[in-house]
């Protein structure tokens, strides 16, 4: 038997819970259908937690039912979704050839796992963002750097701790029904261990310990799986970063969730009791800057 | 003997395509200081001229293996002195991080002159400009200069001797760089 799991109609950090809560419970062999047919919308998290979903079920490979609006599925192929999907879903529907890049993506689906592949990405980010940030976000060129900055870390989070492989994407749009403003997204996502085992591994337990206080430990008192003590800076200067530019930072693994949570956005600082779900997805989000 | 170390040739040696010019990720990081202590010469004292200005950017990741571990390693079990030359906005956010991180400061090469950044105390910082005013100094006219007595003054300048920001030939001090 097939389950057929039902994909919104805009896929985000928040509606990707829906797809969890139908995913999760299935064993890990079991025969899936997601039915993206009726998505008009994903955001650079959407696509990239659907990788790392596809990844988590290796038992099974399971079958994708791609968009049927031209302009989604084109908009996906642009981004370079279809080309990793490919790795871990039987894509259903018509696929579109992949075409020029969008504007709009400032990096397309960006698969890292090693080193060099943090440089590419950044060597990329650099020459693309010095107009959108400058021009279009209203942002001082110095926030130029601190991106390129916190994109680096926040890839440097899959080599150091998932264990695995995870996708980058990094987008612009204006996000007119949450802030009535343009943002920058990095998402990043993989299905590796995960906050609270990789720091488990190194003995820092609390005593009360489970994945919202590994989120804590490692988000907000910068505690790394290293005795080094040079470790845990990255996420730090991330979190400095994006209280510069009154940006906002949301990281999940395992059942819970941490956010850090500017003025201008009404979400909770921790989530807990969230659907399992392996590794860590982080979202950056770095809005326009109002004249003031 | 001055070594001179373009960290910019360094990193795309370093790295297998040699198109980048940003120092990012830890393994580049500790990778580019494996070469640069194999650049440094082996005798006592040294002065190693790092040169930043090829560097489009540094996170802190690399800045922590770079900077911090560099100066960690080898300041403190040889007498090895370190210009950091071609600083600018752009590296000093992760540079900053990380010197305050590990209580850490660093000789840095301006058109002023060299100075000091990172964590010093006020007396330090107030000693290091009277031994750029002076040049080579003793730590009894150091005192005179800052109206200190000659055990606090000389505490301070024994430190930042300990952590190589400044030089010391007998009895007197000088700023890092003076023996180019």
């Amino acid at each position: 038997m097939t389950t057929v799991i039902n994909i919104p109609q805009s896929l985000d950090e928040n509606s990707f819970e829906q797809v969890l809560e139908q995913v999760v419970p299935l064993p890990p062999d079991a025969r899936m259908l997601l039915d993206a047919r009726h998505t008009r919308w994903a955001s650079p998290y959407g696509l990239t937690a659907l990788l790392a979903l596809g990844q988590s079920r290796d038992a099974a490979r399971p079958t994708l039912a791609v968009p049927d609006a031209d302009d989604t599925t084109s908009y996906w192929a642009r981004s370079n979704f279809f080309y990793y999907a490919g790795e871990f879903f039987d894509l259903k529907g018509v696929v579109p050839r992949r075409s020029q890049g969008d504007s709009a993506v400032l990096l397309e689906v960006t698969p890292i796992a090693k080193s060099e592949d943090v440089h590419g990405a950044v060597d990329r980010i650099q020459e693309k963002t010095s107009q959108i940030i400058g021009k279009e976000l209203g942002l001082d060129p110095k926030a130029i750097v601190g991106f390129a900055m916190t994109l680096s870390e926040v890839c440097q989070n899959i080599l150091e701790h998932a264990g695995r492989g995870g996708w980058v994407m990094v987008q612009t749009y204006n996000w007119t029904r949450r802030l009535g403003r343009r943002v920058v997204v990095i998402a990043v996502c993989d299905a590796g261990v995960g906050f609270r085992k990789s720091l488990e591994s190194a003995g820092h337990m609390t005593d009360r310990w489970d994945d919202a206080a590994a989120l804590e430990a490692a988000v907000i008192r910068s505690v790394s799986r290293f005795r080094d003590p040079g470790r845990g800076q990255g996420l730090a200067g991330v979190r400095k970063y994006i209280g510069r530019w009154d940006g906002k930072l949301s990281v999940r693994s395992g059942t819970a969730r941490i956010a850090i949570v500017p003025s201008w956005d009404d979400d909770l600082p921790l989530q807990e009791g969230l659907t399992q779900f392996p590794g860590a997805q982080i979202q950056v989000t770095i809005p326009e800057r109002i004249a003031r | 003997m001055t070594t001179h170390i373009d960290l910019g040739t360094v990193l795309r040696q370093t790295l297998s395509a040699n198109l980048y010019s940003n120092l990012v990720t830890r393994p580049t990081g500790a990778a580019v200081r494996t070469q640069i202590e194999l650049q440094l010469h082996d005798t006592d004292p040294s002065l190693t001229i790092i040169d930043f200005s090829h560097v489009s950017m540094i996170d802190f990741s690399c800045a922590d293996e770079v900077i911090a571990k560099l100066l960690l390693r080898l300041a403190t079990d040889r007498e090895a002195y370190f210009v950091f030359r071609g600083l600018t906005d752009d590296h000093w956010d992760s540079v900053e991080a990380v010197l305050e991180r590990h209580g850490l400061a660093l000789v840095v090469e301006r058109e002023s002159g060299v100075e000091l950044v990172g964590v010093l105390d006020d007396l330090e910082r107030r000693a290091f400009q009277a031994i750029k005013r002076r040049g080579r100094t003793e730590v009894w006219d150091l005192a005179r200069d800052l109206g200190e007595s000659e055990y606090l003054t000389r505490g301070a300048i024994e430190r930042m001797w300990r952590r190589r920001l400044i030089m010391r030939v007998g009895d007197t001090y000088m700023p890092v760089g003076e023996l180019q």
